[in-house]
């Protein structure tokens, strides 16, 4: 038999569990372990914390990781790949020194964050035309805060060549963590697509975590043990064929299923799916089922990649808040309605009119709209009311609109504990490209 | 026979910028190959009244018994921008697992019947 790799991610997002890592690290037989802290908005708040700090942009959550794990990191041996590095990893990175040891091996990847080269790129010429609309980025640019490639993973691959602890990179793709080890470990070549794009799957399938092991399951009540449910791990072999499965002694269940749902997980047209390192064809898959909590993945088809990378630009486009009263029967829809018209008519004779707001009434209308006929008034609901406007005055005006309702409105409102709502600021993105080769990455060891 | 898209298919959903995507799942082929037929992206558009509010498309991924509807600009701007409580479109699949359905009664063998007593007593629809 050829040669396996085992490789568990640990981290779907910047906020998931802290203790599905430790779990994975401690118990589960893996050769690698894959962490994804990073969502489009991730980079714009990573980037607001640099730009007030220059030694922060990055997830803190990983120091505190490896802070916890060292000691089996050196003992196992077990490879760690993460994006955790945000928009600062030479920071993250000296964090995890200055907290754990000098001898820890980091290679930074660089070259994904173009924050500070944008307005050359577009003076040279880069049209950065937003791909879903076809605008043009001058009509954002003075108000950009974050612009960031999502880079290939041969580069992961080749940060693996210096033997470091940890791959420490920033807008690395979510499943070029996992396909970045497979490359190094098999020598995988750029145009081998076929084992690039199962790889790329295998990488799509766990990097939600949990998701694909009986979390978000539409037969929930399947899975026995949510509360200590466990994290994916694949084991993949030389040809790129793979199987999807969980450390046994953990909760949640893996089945044709969980994975399936996740294969549909955020998919536009499944006949094209991008990635820097390949197109792949998600019609193409077939998987097994082997009925003991494993299955397999194979007949994954792929072509060649496009000659662009993807760019995620954040710009500031306004301020919102959202405000919530809480409001009982009788009449609980009537007096909801009235005390939303009472809010913006306040505001209104005040002059305060907003570029958008919406109203919906949770636990009556606000995920469903009018799909699900309901014959009932309520018996309590939360008004929630959003205002979105280009002028942070305004929204702050309609913060303070929110609490006198509760003594000058209609009686049976409750619910305002939380204080004036909080005036957010709007980051909108901004997807677009750039050609490749304009961009150049390198790998650092740290 | 009538039914509901929850006694003979899983889904999930997610955001695309603007747009959301319901991912269909169906176990049995025959089921697969009737709900080709007859959940077309009208029928979804249709009972998501509100929420479909531009097209929805929909593709097929026969390997997978599976179909993948994209709700084109439902939810309003997305990500930051959107001012709707789901502005991901995380509850649209289990929405949708409320579409009642028509299926032959061949089907029966085929409906997903779960025992949990707790559930089907405080289940009103």
């Amino acid at each position: 038999m050829g040669k396996i790799i085992k490789i568990a991610n640990g981290q779907g997002f910047w906020g998931d569990s802290v203790d599905a890592p430790l779990e994975l690290i401690n118990n589960a037989d893996i050769n690698y372990l894959t962490l994804d802290y990073l969502a489009e908005v991730t980079m714009a708040i990573m980037q607001k914390q640099y730009n007030k700090s220059i030694d922060r942009g990055y997830a803190n959550d990983f120091v505190d990781f490896i802070d916890q794990s060292m000691d089996i990191i050196f003992s196992k041996n077990i490879k760690i790949i993460t994006n955790a590095g945000g928009v600062n990893p030479y920071s993250c990175a000296e964090e995890i020194k200055k907290r754990t040891t000098d001898k820890i091996k980091i290679a930074i990847i660089e070259g994904d964050n173009i924050i500070d080269k944008i307005n050359e790129y577009i003076d040279l010429g880069v049209s950065f035309d937003n791909t879903d609309n076809g605008k043009s980025i001058k009509e954002i640019r003075d108000s950009i805060c974050s612009a960031n490639i999502y880079i290939d993973s041969f580069v992961v691959a080749e940060a693996l060549k210096n033997q470091p602890h940890i791959v420490l990179g920033g807008r690395i793709t979510d499943p070029g963590l996992i396909v970045g080890p497979c490359i190094y470990e098999f020598g995988w070549k750029k145009e081998e697509y076929q084992k690039l794009a199962a790889a790329t799957v295998a990488g799509h399938i766990v990097e939600c975590g949990a998701q694909c092991t009986g979390g978000n399951y539409s037969r929930w009540w399947e899975n026995d043990d949510f509360t200590n449910i466990g994290y994916p791990i694949i084991s993949i072999d030389e040809k790129g064929l793979f199987n999807v499965y969980k450390d046994n002694n953990t909760g949640g269940l893996v089945n044709k299923l969980t994975v399936t749902e996740q294969l549909l997980y955020e998919m536009g047209n499944p006949k094209e799916y991008l990635s820097p390192d390949v197109t792949v064809d998600f019609t193409s898959i077939k998987l097994n089922d082997n009925k003991n909590g494993v299955v397999s993945v194979h007949d994954v088809k792929g072509g060649n990649p496009t000659d662009t990378f993807k760019v995620a630009v954040n710009y500031l486009s306004g301020y919102k808040a959202n405000g919530k009263l809480t409001i009982t029967a009788p009449y609980a829809i009537q007096k909801a309605k009235k005390i939303s018209e009472i809010i913006l008519d306040r505001l209104k004779r005040k002059g305060v009119e907003f570029d958008d707001h919406r109203i919906d009434f949770v636990g009556y209308n606000s995920c469903s709209a009018e799909t699900l006929r309901v014959d009932n008034n309520p018996n309590e609901l939360t008004i929630s009311i959003s205002v979105k406007d280009r002028s942070k005055s305004k929204i702050e005006k309609f913060s303070k609109e929110i609490a006198p309702l509760i003594t000058n409105g209609p009686p049976g409102i409750t619910g305002f504990s939380g204080g004036r709502p909080k005036v957010q600021e709007v980051i909108s993105y901004w997807p677009t490209l750039i050609s490749k080769s304009m961009v150049e990455t390198k790998v650092r060891i740290y | 026979m009538k039914i509901r898209l929850m006694d003979i298919a899983c889904t999930r959903s997610g955001d695309k910028g603007d747009s959301s995507n319901i991912g269909v799942v169906f176990e049995y082929n025959d089921v697969y190959n009737w709900a080709v037929d007859n959940i077309t992206a009208d029928v979804v558009k249709k009972y998501l009244n509100g929420i479909a509010k531009a097209a929805v498309i929909r593709y097929e991924l026969p390997n997978l018994l599976a179909l993948n509807f994209i709700i084109k600009e439902s939810l309003e701007g997305g990500g930051s921008d959107s001012l709707l409580h789901d502005a991901q479109g995380k509850t649209h699949g289990q929405l949708l697992l409320l579409l009642e359905l028509d299926v032959p009664e061949s089907f029966c063998e085929y409906l997903y019947s779960f025992n949990d007593e707790y559930l089907r007593e405080n289940d009103k629809a």
